[in-house]
């Protein structure tokens, strides 16, 4: 009659209400840098659909701070790949646009030469380094988020953090 | 970060990326119900009763809560019972919200409101379902509803499942009285029982 309990070692799946509260900002802080802040919300709604149209399946709770991180990491490397077709030059500004109803407001100076520096970047190394230095994540976890060796995420936010410190120099 | 690294956190303040996530999560959940993806919308109802929680799934109307229940505990049970994929999404419970208001307003004697009744167990499907046919401005006691079911000793029973009644106000268990007129108990306090009968005109102010 009531549910089952959850099995011995294992944290019964929240509500999504309550999992989407708990890592709502985490994963926006990250995509705002990992995507750019015009981008953000629609990687944030596609995050968070693809979390939800997996979630009957999950049967463990704990973690999913990592699994959510997970999916934004590969949304932000997709969404890179998809605009590269198409990729702008990297000292493009964007024109202020003049109407509502265009593109939201983006909430930080988006010719800030860091910005220019970061939007340089290739994915990978974009997404490492955010993880790094934005999010605080130790190698592990980045090499587990990213789905790569520790080897390969210490790589990526090395050569990342090189680049974006010749840009900015 | 040693000091030489860039300062990435200067390209996104907390504050401002929590108050974008708070906007885009509040529009997620009309994504997710366009794409049939949310199973469970919660939202709050306002009624002269208080503010009432309502649960809606795609079978129909699963809960209504007054507004002394704990909600997370409601949305937990909700996540138990019928599925972890819950959002606040207050345009799915339009037509509730619809319903209620005329009822409220003394323009409404039946709802039309489809159920489901996943958080029904038991002897309670049978109470409730008793209990779903007595009609606007009419009452029934606990013993009689007990003989409606076929269990005429089971008034105790009854008495209890009416108190786990998950969808009250819609299924009336106000309507169910003690024998002699005695109001009897209500889950969501004896005033609100009154407020409802008085509402429907079978108790006088």
């Amino acid at each position: 009659m009531r549910a089952a309990r959850p099995r011995v070692g294992r944290t019964a799946v929240p509500p999504f209400g309550v999992f989407l509260e708990a890592n709502r900002a985490t994963v926006y802080r990250f995509l705002t840098v990992a995507v750019g802040p015009g981008d953000a919300d629609d990687c944030f709604q596609e995050t968070f659909l693809s979390a939800l149209r997996a979630y009957p399946r999950l049967t463990d709770g704990s973690k999913l701070d990592r699994w959510v991180l997970t999916i934004a990491s590969r949304k932000a490397i997709d969404h890179h790949r998809a605009r590269g077709r198409h990729a702008l030059p990297v000292n493009e500004v964007p024109e202020p646009l003049d109407r509502a109803g265009a593109a939201p407001p983006e909430p930080a100076d988006t010719r800030d030469p860091l910005w220019t520096a970061v939007r340089s970047l290739p994915p990978r190394q974009r997404v490492a380094v955010v993880h790094r230095h934005v999010l605080d994540r130790a190698y592990d976890e980045i090499a587990e988020l990213m789905g790569c060796s520790e080897a390969a995420a210490r790589a990526n936010v090395y050569q990342g953090t090189k680049r974006l410190r010749e840009l900015i120099a | 970060m040693t000091p030489t690294d860039p300062n990435l956190k200067r390209l996104t303040s907390a504050a401002e990326a929590d108050r974008r996530a708070l906007e885009a999560a509040d529009r997620l959940a009309a994504a997710a119900a366009d794409r049939h993806l949310l199973d469970v919308a919660v939202a709050p109802v306002d009624s002269p009763i208080g503010e009432l929680f309502v649960a809606v799934t795609p079978r129909g109307l699963a809960c209504v809560a007054f507004e002394d229940e704990d909600r997370d505990e409601v949305v937990a049970r909700l996540a138990r019972e019928v599925s972890p994929r819950i959002l606040e999404h207050p345009a799915a419970v339009d037509e509730v919200r619809r319903e209620l208001d005329e009822y409220f307003a003394g323009e409404r004697t039946r709802f039309q409101l489809q159920l489901d009744r996943r958080l029904i167990h038991g002897i309670a499907r049978e109470v409730l379902a008793a209990t779903a046919r007595v009609p606007f401005g009419r009452t029934t006691t606990y013993g009689e509803l007990a003989g409606r079911i076929g269990h005429p000793k089971a008034a105790r029973a009854v008495g209890n499942a009416l108190g786990s009644n998950p969808i009250p106000i819609v299924v009336p268990c106000h309507r169910v009285l003690r024998t002699g007129g005695a109001l009897g108990g209500y889950a969501g306090g004896l005033g609100r029982k009154e407020q409802l009968l008085r509402l429907e005109g079978v108790l006088s102010d």
